[in-house]
């Protein structure tokens, strides 16, 4: 429709990456900084630049994308493109916004990566021209079933980077908890530590014995510096809370909307079957925190398998399989 | 009664609730609490029931149903679920794409007949499918109903007494207030506010040297509606179920082509395809009319498709008629039935005339888009009457909406979507079409077994099947005398879904109850408040307050603190615990 605004939206877009590249580096040297011994509680200047960069970045995509909307004439949010500018920008904007309240700058560097390789992908692969939308999609039910399904992949995917760094630190605090208990009662190490964590806890425990003794390494001193694992697990877990809700949304109004466009709410499209694992699979995860008796390991191993599910359900999904949702593809 | 209060899960907050109130541990009953009777281990049956010979059918049947309803089978159920439905993304589906299960079954012959003995082309149909979700909606009952049940004794009953001891709890408070126990009482019962239902008690105490005193308390819990949320959400999901099934078995659905400028009745005989559920009766069936009165289609230069209307004339069952637009996204609505576009074309009309003159055929016979987004179209006409029925007549062929010649002037595909060029390229076969032994016929596919091409003999003496080129108003002869065929003019067509499902109604009711049901259960608080009230020695109050809250609560510590606030206090709290 307008390609000069269409261009302009583009240039934004690379902007925002150009600034992720710039956040994800200065996030990188704070947190090689840690890794070298420098003592917490310094000045972090890198990660400052980060943050700004970030912002930079995120004040840049956002424009970008609304631009991309005037140009299509339409919500910025049609095809694989734009989906992933949307989500993408979720992912920066939840974390931005998490950041305002509480210290989450141990997640920059791969939020910021996340950010990057995705829009990569979606410059590089994905592009389409901005333009109107075939007839399927003429409808207001594109407005509200599509941004919900993108906000809750933003979720999801943060919630996901959050996961990963708390079974890092799960990993290395089972670890430490097994040195402290056997240089506590020495010659009963061996049986508390084996019954507190686990099979694998003896290598742990030798591990981080060693680490105790030749002083802590640069991956454990980075490893040190993250909040403890509960304290993630909650975070992640509140965030795959409002993304379980947004998928639910997005499960019934993309019901609503085949009722209206394909005469009937549920069809078992490829689409609509990966979208009902999904939601199955994060019930699960729901249903399983809410049980007694589970480590705090095994939610997060349910929320990653829920967000690999996610980007087959768009990568794969939408490229490989054919189905009524094909018109959502490049 | 003691109110049961089960934390959700979490090891911190188990022990303060332990010893406070026994919240009676029913295995696969009681509890209230989101952890409720489905305990992680399987109930108090998770192993094989002891007694060998003892239990019986029924404690074979008792040890079934606890493992069902248990939380661990469930999620296994849950998990399971989401395996069984996968394998519907990856083979066609007869129900979603039935022309991609037959294209499957003739590239792949040597196994398609093995899928198709396991299910794999009906998944959602499938037993093993059936079996899943059907066990895990009984888990799921035998999990709720009771903890329904719980859930309204609850909501009935009064808050629970002050625990003894405060110290058990993480989050706690502690003031010295100006005022008599009775006036500080007053003020936080203010503060605490509408949302909390509360009870105010008084229990007599020693004090460590063994003094006899009086305490005041307070005991004040909200958030009923997590637990509100929960249930409503889980019976949601079983009624969006039902009414499923039932939707299932009163629908019907009928697909239909209709030319521009006819008409069709809702009424099986006129439906192209018709499918219902075994609870259907025909006379339910609304006897409207609708006629395609225009159809109009919109694309942009490179022949992406914007927009689709449908120009109709519903003629109501009281005879009222009126106009409306179908379109994409916007179905026709009568009384209890919806109309929806789903497709259009082409359908170029034809007069045939045979070889003594006698016009053999004549009618409008829709071409179904292929692939191409330019609306190349594949078709078939068929003449029966022929010849007297001797020698039927059969064309098959494309229809090219702006057909684009090669350098020779052959026609070889379409530019555009719009019939800016309209051409037929047609093969000519004679013999017999076969309609009169009674087997269904494909209508858009010539059955050429008992045909024989129409052939002629080109200028360089090679002997080629004859192509008729047929543009709007333009006749052929046909070869050997058969006759002539007329394009005569290139009307559309559209292809319409009428459906009836009463069940649509009840499953938005449903789904939103489970969303709202989501919502509650995700994100209001349930929180308890505790307060014990002293008389100090100076005649103020000494106050020490204590707060629970199921499952995560950043804003726990806040609402105490919120709460604790307006007393007047000038010293801070304190750790120092008071009995």
């Amino acid at each position: 429709m307008n390609s000069d605004l269409g261009d302009i939206s583009t240039l934004l877009i690379y902007g925002a990456m150009a600034s992720y590249v710039v956040a994800m580096i200065a996030f990188a040297v704070d947190v090689s900084a840690l890794g070298v011994g420098a003592p917490k509680d310094r000045r972090r200047r890198a990660a400052g630049i980060g943050l700004s960069t970030m912002w930079l970045g995120a004040g840049l995509q956002f424009v970008g994308i609304v631009v991309r909307g005037l140009a299509a004439g339409r919500v910025p949010w049609a095809n694989m493109y734009e989906f992933t500018l949307m989500f993408t920008f979720f992912v920066v904007a939840i974390f931005l916004g998490l950041q305002t309240r509480r210290d989450v700058r141990y997640l920059g560097v791969a939020v910021s990566m996340l950010a990057f390789l995705a829009l990569m992908l979606a410059v590089s692969v994905l592009y389409v021209e901005a333009d109107g939308v075939q007839p399927a999609l003429r409808s207001y039910w594109l407005v509200i079933h599509v941004s919900v399904a993108t906000l809750a992949t933003g979720l999801s995917g943060l919630a996901a980077i959050i996961s990963i760094a708390q079974l890092i630190k799960a990993r290395s605090e089972r670890a430490s908890a097994g040195s402290a208990t056997m240089a506590a009662s020495g010659s009963t190490a061996e049986v508390t530590s084996g019954a507190a964590g686990g099979g694998t806890s003896s290598t742990a425990t030798a591990v981080a014995e060693t680490a105790t003794e030749s002083g802590a390494t640069f991956g454990s001193r980075i490893v040190g510096s993250l909040p403890a694992s509960a304290n993630m697990e909650r975070l992640a877990y509140r965030l795959n809370a409002v993304g379980f809700v947004a998928w639910t949304f997005t499960l019934v109004a993309g019901a609503i909307w085949a009722e209206h466009a394909w005469g009937r709410p549920w069809g078992w499209d490829p689409k609509e079957t990966w979208t009902f694992v999904i939601w199955v699979i994060y019930a699960a995860y729901l249903h399983a925190r809410v049980t007694t008796g589970w480590a705090a390991e095994k939610f997060a191993y349910f929320a990653l398998v829920g967000f690999m599910a996610v980007l087959a359900n768009f990568y794969i999904v939408n490229i490989f399989f054919s189905g009524k949702h094909s018109y959502a593809g490049v | 009664m003691a109110t049961r209060y089960e934390p959700e899960g979490l090891a911190t907050t188990d022990d303060a609730a332990d010893g406070i109130e026994p919240a009676p541990k029913r295995a696969g009953g009681g509890g209230a609490g989101s952890s409720g009777p489905r305990s992680p281990s399987g109930g108090r049956g998770s192993g094989a029931p002891r007694g060998d010979a003892g239990l019986g059918v029924r404690g074979w049947l008792r040890w079934t149903w606890r493992q069902l309803t248990s939380m661990r089978v469930a999620l296994l159920l849950l998990l399971l679920l989401a395996v069984v439905a996968l394998p519907g993304a990856f083979f066609p589906q007869r129900t979603s794409d039935p022309n991609a299960v037959q294209q499957y079954f003739l590239d792949h012959p040597d196994t398609a007949d093995l899928l198709d003995s396991l299910h794999l082309f009906d998944v959602y149909a499938s037993p093993w499918f059936s079996a899943v979700y059907l066990l895990l909606f009984v888990s799921l009952i035998g999990c709720i109903l009771p903890r329904t049940w719980v859930h309204l004794k609850n909501l009935r009953a009064e808050p629970s007494r002050v625990p003894s001891r405060f110290t058990r709890f993480d989050v706690r408070g502690q003031a010295r207030a100006v005022g008599t126990p009775e006036q500080v009482r007053r003020s936080l019962d203010a503060a605490l506010g509408r949302r909390y239902r509360r009870r105010l008690a008084s229990e007599r105490g020693r004090t460590a040297d063994g003094e006899a005193r009086t305490a005041l308390t307070i005991s004040a819990e909200r958030g009923f509606g997590r637990e509100t949320g929960n249930l409503v959400f889980h019976l949601a999901l079983v009624g969006l179920l039902v009414v499923t099934a039932w939707g299932q078995l009163v629908h019907y659905r009928g697909q239909v082509v209709v030319v521009q400028g006819d008409t069709f009745v809702n009424s099986p005989l006129d439906f192209d395809s018709f499918d219902t559920g075994s609870w259907y009766g025909a006379d339910a069936q609304e006897p409207f009319r609708v006629r395609l009165d225009s159809f109009e289609s919109e694309f942009t230069v490179d022949s992406q498709a914007r927009d689709f209307v449908a120009g109709v004339t519903l003629t109501e069952t009281d005879g009222a008629t009126r106009t409306a637009d179908v379109r994409v996204n916007h179905p026709l609505e009568t009384n209890d039935t919806r109309i929806y576009l789903t497709g259009n074309g082409f359908a170029p009309r034809f007069t045939v005339t045979d070889g003594s003159g006698e016009v053999a055929f004549s009618g409008a016979v829709p071409f179904l888009p292929t692939a191409d987004p330019n609306y190349t179209s594949n078709g078939v006409v068929m003449v029966p009457d022929a010849n007297g029925g001797e020698r039927q007549l059969g064309f098959n062929g494309v229809l090219l909406p702006t057909a684009t010649a090669d350098e020779e002037g052959n026609l070889i595909g379409s530019a555009y979507p719009q019939p800016l060029d309209p051409a037929v390229v047609l093969n000519v076969w004679v013999g017999d079409l076969g309609l009169d032994n009674g087997v269904p016929q494909n209508l858009y596919l010539l059955d050429t077994t008992n045909m024989e091409q129409v052939l002629t003999t080109a200028e360089d003496g090679t002997e080629g099947p004859v192509q008729v080129v047929l543009r709007p108003g333009e006749s052929v002869d046909l070869p050997d005398g058969l006759g002539t065929i007329t394009f005569e003019d290139l009307p559309r067509f559209a292809a319409f879904d009428v459906r009836y499902d009463p069940s649509i109604v009840w499953m938005g009711v449903f789904a939103g109850l489970a969303f709202a049901g989501l919502v509650a259960s995700l994100f209001l608080p349930r929180r308890r408040i505790w307060v014990r009230l002293v008389a100090g020695a100076d005649g103020d109050t000494v106050v020490s307050a204590a707060a629970l809250a199921r499952g995560d609560d950043p804003g726990l510590q806040r609402e105490l603190d919120r709460v604790l606030a307006v007393l007047d206090s000038d010293q801070a709290a304190t750790s120092k615990e008071d009995r």
